[in-house]
């Protein structure tokens, strides 16, 4: 193999009103994406997407263990999410809760996140689906997620307005 | 509750695979409903129910052309949508972008441990 070549873009879809799918593939066994998935010092690495440093990375891997990881922008905005672990089935499947600690009440308003590894010696697949506990809790994190994507949405803007036409 | 009546609407309106169907259909073009009902296979009482929650949302308009009706993508209604899962997207893809080089790593140093010379 050569090179570190991305596998794709990921892909989101709304599959019905109160779910979120995520997808995407790696150049990599599914052992060593559950490894890059679940071990902090791996964790700190990508979950910051680019966007400043991941400062906290916790991981108590066994059902009813908790994580929390806490990242920091360049300006200084920080940014914790937190959860608990519900089903844990090495290299196949992670059932999470997810709870986003920049709005009132975080864990009543937690997704249930399942990720589901699936793939052979070389290349995996992974799948997350985002399962909200009410469409209104998914329209609000759609409508926060606007706000803060503002500017990219701006960049957008032309972009859509092709695609959609 | 707090849901916003229009984004609230246009969600409901394409959670739903059929609709979403016939919003690909229509991205393609303005088409009459017999057009949607040969290229969907659905029965003309389906299209139209389906279309007519699309336009209550403003996701379809329709514009009569002599004896046909011509339903066409409004893409400003799903903008919010759109825009949303964008850079949701694009957060989640860097996110992933990242994690190809820990992979990488990883694989490399087991390539390493293994002896394999590589």
């Amino acid at each position: 193999m050569v090179g570190v070549a991305s596998s794709g873009t990921a892909t989101v879809t709304l599959p019905t009103e109160d779910q979120i799918l995520i997808t995407r593939e790696f150049d990599a066994p599914k052992e060593l994406v559950w490894k890059a998935w679940t071990t902090p010092e791996l964790v700190k690495q990508w979950w910051h997407a680019n966007r400043g440093e991941v400062t906290l990375a916790e991981i108590d891997l066994r059902v009813g263990g908790t994580w929390r990881y806490v990242s920091v922008t360049p300006e200084g905005f920080e940014v914790g999410f937190h959860g608990e672990y519900r089903k844990i089935e090495p290299y196949d499947r992670l059932v999470s809760t997810e709870a986003y600690e920049g709005i009132p009440n975080p864990d009543e308003n937690a997704t249930v996140n399942t990720m589901t590894l699936d793939g052979d010696n070389e290349r995996t697949t992974v799948t997350i689906l985002v399962q909200c506990p009410s469409p209104e809790v998914r329209d609000a994190m759609i409508d926060s997620g606007m706000e803060a994507g503002m500017q990219d949405a701006f960049d957008l803007m032309e972009q859509v307005a092709i695609s959609l036409r | 509750m707090a849901r916003a009546a229009t984004t609230a609407d246009a969600f409901n309106a394409v959670a739903e695979p059929r609709r979403r169907q016939i919003l690909d259909v229509l991205a393609g073009g303005e088409r009459p409903v017999n057009d949607l009902v040969s290229l969907l296979g659905l029965a003309q009482p389906q299209v139209s129910k389906h279309l007519r929650v699309l336009r209550e949302v403003g996701v379809v308009d329709v514009r009569k052309d002599g004896r046909q009706r011509l339903y066409r993508l409004n893409g400003h209604a799903l903008k919010p949508i759109h825009d949303w899962v964008q850079s949701y997207e694009q957060t989640w893809s860097e996110r992933f972008d990242q994690l190809d080089v820990v992979l990488q790593e990883l694989k490399e140093k087991e390539e390493g441990d293994g002896g394999s010379g590589k």
